[in-house]
């Protein structure tokens, strides 16, 4: 077996476990609130039409939008709980990705419950009234019963739905088959991206074909397929969940948080083994937005994950001025510590700046050297950016600081806005300074003759909650300082080259050897 | 007085602009047949429906067995009452056993004594015990009405109503049927309400035939009386149709059966 695919393999207990422990309970959660809503649906025609008109809405948002929305809204009323009670409770992970896959799965179940018991024969209804049954015994004896094929049918369009969004609850923080996917994406590791599918998919089936069993056993009115069915689909999912269980009964772990690109997962393994070197428990949430990691790591969800100081500067602190990139470490610190008290370990010794970058062939034949000359050359050229870039104030500051005004702009993914750039479809991309691709490929970064864009020192980033955990901080202070640009530039090379790929993992490693000695 | 089973008194029901039934009135004995005759929309169905609550008048009285048919719940009175129809209604997902002991069951009673019943029930109706176990969707229509009949009968009530029980059944197994079921009713000292729109069937079965029209009653008293007194020329119209077409249809064998 390859060594992607074992690895791909060794994860597989841990992220199918939450995954089928996500969906499992999205959907027995979904059927708690949809069913006794289908019941009120069919009883009154004034109620239907708004309940069934929200759960179509509800589907009309996009799955990972209805998962991210569930994220501040859950911190704000954490936040509220703490004030009021003076308990929180976690906004990032399970909870979050449950109530919206909840949400997800109601349509199908309200609507075939609804239609279920509303398309019961009506003479059969009035039999049941006529033999002397009360409401709750017609429901329970009559209308139930002759419904369950069709409430069935729509239990499993919603699990074989919320297997599928299940994917997406890894951008915010739950583990689950979509880490494959996410991770495997971001560094071109197609057995994963391919895996994760796979694994999903073959979930998807399973579950399917386990609730077309029990909805043959109702149809058929069968007892004894009844029971091999919900038997099948409790061992499926006893069985599947068993390694987190056997998990949780260790002591609890460090979690290392880390943003979605393959710097942030190289950085987040390197500190991972160096806190398991001290024998610690680690978990890795992987894939956070910019301002989601922030806050997990405030909020105590994660204790330690890489920033950039520019980041912070303008995202957290709102702040525009640029004072240099000394003033600027040493005010964040500061103001971190006050405002959320969040340590500032230190910066790790190099930069991953934003840069506007191009390919020289071009660069030269328009005669751009720096920004302000991009700026002149501007309205016929095509910017390539990542998915954040051009909604973040560091785009603003440079827009406006040199009046920027592209032909077009186009968002990428980071792997593919380098092949836009290569293949001409872009002019000019917004790079990373630290991105090993930069040098490989010979690409020319772009001067910033009036200092728009903030300087962007990597930061080690530690949680309230751990600010004096002693064996947390010894492990990862001796990384401060230590890492300068070329090597960081050559660790993510090794993992977005196009052949001979590391892993993020085996990238780590070999840093970790690369690492300057301590002074 | 025997004492009236069923009492009607100033009943009115109104759907919307449609007056369904307009001050009705009657008082019906213990241990009678009584057959509500009348061509569709004349209310005949609402008015036996209001027995059983299973239509609530907008004004007037019902009593049942001298109680006030609103003071008690919807389905206490309803398991004291048989009810068939003519979808019977049988509860697609219970078997044929199942089906007769829904009432009983309802009413709490022990297994014992209702399988007893189940038993002693498919003899009255005339079916094979082995049809017990059966689902409804095997047996044949005149089979399954047998079974509503059954079921109505199961809790052992004072009081059956019928809303064209034989309709939808060919002439064989309706006559059968009808027949049979006087039986019973005479057995069992039942006291009966059936609606019909079949005078035929009203004239050989009920002991008293009350003929509804827009809501009223336009005539009531037995068969004999009935044709004997009634002005009304749509009435008589309509109790002389059995006789008129059992006299057609025997003009009409002896004319072919002349050489």
């Amino acid at each position: 077996m390859s060594p992607r695919l074992a690895q791909a393999f060794g994860l597989l207990p841990d992220y199918l476990g939450w995954h089928v422990l996500l969906s499992f309970s999205a959907l027995v959660l979904g059927v708690a609130i949809s069913l006794p809503l289908a019941v009120a649906a069919s009883r009154s025609a004034r109620l239907r039409w708004p309940v069934l008109a929200l759960a179509s809405l509800i589907q009309t948002i996009p799955s990972l939008a209805l998962l991210a929305l569930f994220y501040p809204l859950l911190l704000a009323l954490s936040a509220l709980s703490l004030a009021t009670f003076g308990r929180g409770f976690p906004a990032l992970g399970f909870l979050p990705s449950l109530l919206a896959l909840t949400l997800y799965s109601m349509l199908p179940i309200l609507r075939n419950g609804t239609a279920g018991i509303l398309g019961v024969d009506p003479t059969i209804r009035e039999a049941a009234d006529g033999v002397g049954m009360t409401a709750g015994q017609r429901l329970w004896q009559v209308e139930l019963p002759l419904a369950a094929p069709v409430i069935m049918a729509g239990v499993r369009t919603a699990a074989v739905w919320t297997i599928g969004a299940a994917t997406l609850s890894t951008p915010v923080g739950q583990t689950s088959l979509g880490n494959y996917i996410f991770a495997g994406l971001q560094t071109e590791n197609w057995v994963f991206v391919l895996f994760g599918c796979a694994a999903s998919a073959i979930l998807a089936l399973v579950a399917d074909q386990l609730l077309g069993l029990i909805e043959k056993a109702t149809r058929a009115r069968s007892l004894p397929l009844l029971l091999i069915g919900l038997g099948g689909l409790a061992g499926a999912v006893a069985l599947a969940v068993t390694p987190l269980v056997v998990q949780a009964d260790r002591p609890a772990a460090y979690v290392i948080g880390a943003k979605n690109f393959s710097e942030q997962y190289i950085l987040a393994e390197l500190m991972a083994d160096r806190v398991e070197a001290t024998g610690a428990r680690v978990t890795r949430k992987e894939d956070l937005g910019s301002v989601v990691a922030y806050r997990a790591l405030a909020s105590g969800e994660i204790d330690a994950y890489i920033d950039y100081s520019g980041t912070l500067w303008a995202n957290v602190l709102n702040r525009k001025d640029n004072p240099g990139r000394a003033e600027v470490l040493k005010q964040l610190t500061a103001a971190l510590a006050q405002r959320d008290h969040v340590t500032v370990l230190g910066s790790l010794g190099f930069e991953n700046a934003y840069a506007f970058v191009m390919r020289p062939d071009r660069a030269k034949a328009l005669g751009v050297t720096t920004i302000a000359d991009l700026a002149a050359r501007a309205p016929g050229l095509t910017l390539g950016s990542d998915l954040e870039f051009l909604s973040r104030p560091e785009w603003k500051a440079v827009e406006s600081a040199y009046d920027l005004k592209f032909k077009t702009k186009r968002s990428y993914q980071p792997t593919f806005m380098y092949r836009a750039l290569a293949d001409g479809e872009a002019d000019v991309i917004s790079a990373f300074s630290s991105d090993g691709r930069i040098a490989a490929d010979h690409l020319v970064i772009l001067a910033d003759p009036k200092g728009a864009i903030p300087p962007y020192d990597a930061v080690v980033l530690i949680s309230p909650k751990r600010a004096h955990d002693p064996r947390l901080l010894n492990a990862l202070r001796p990384l401060i300082g230590r890492i300068n640009v070329a090597t960081m530039q050559s660790a993510n090379l090794s993992v977005d080259r196009d052949a001979d790929k590391d892993t993020p993992a085996e990238a780590a490693k070999a840093l970790d050897r690369q690492i300057l000695p301590s002074p | 007085m025997a004492g009236a089973a069923i009492e009607l008194s100033g009943v009115e029901k109104r759907y919307g602009g449609h007056q369904a039934l307009a001050d009705v009135g009657l008082s019906i004995e213990a241990g009678t047949f009584t057959a509500l005759v009348g061509g569709s929309g004349s209310g005949k169905t609402t008015l036996l429906k209001t027995i059983n609550r299973l239509v609530t008048p907008d004004a007037g009285q019902v009593r049942v067995l001298g109680q006030d048919v609103m003071a008690a719940a919807p389905h206490a009175l309803r398991r004291q009452i048989g009810y068939v129809f003519q979808e019977i209604g049988l509860f697609p997902h219970l078997t044929v056993a199942e089906n007769i002991a829904i009432t009983p069951k309802l009413l709490g009673w022990d297994a014992r004594r209702i399988d007893g019943r189940i038993a002693n029930l498919l003899g009255l109706v005339d079916l094979p015990l082995d049809v017990a176990s059966r689902m409804p969707d095997a047996l044949s229509g005149g089979q399954r009405q047998r079974v509503g009949v059954a079921r109505a009968l199961a809790a052992e009530p004072r009081l059956v109503l019928m809303d064209e029980p034989f309709g939808a059944l060919d002439p064989l197994t309706r006559d059968a049927l009808g027949t049979d079921y006087r039986a019973l009713h005479d057995r069992l000292d039942l006291t009966t309400v059936m609606v019909t729109h079949d005078m035929g069937e009203a004239v050989l079965l009920a002991d008293r035939i009350v003929v509804l029209r827009q809501g009223r009653v336009v005539a009531d008293g037995t068969p004999a009386t009935l044709l004997a007194e009634t002005q009304d020329p749509d009435v008589r119209a309509l109790l002389e149709s059995p006789r008129r077409q059992a006299e057609r249809l025997q003009a009409k064998l002896a004319g072919e059966g002349r050489p």
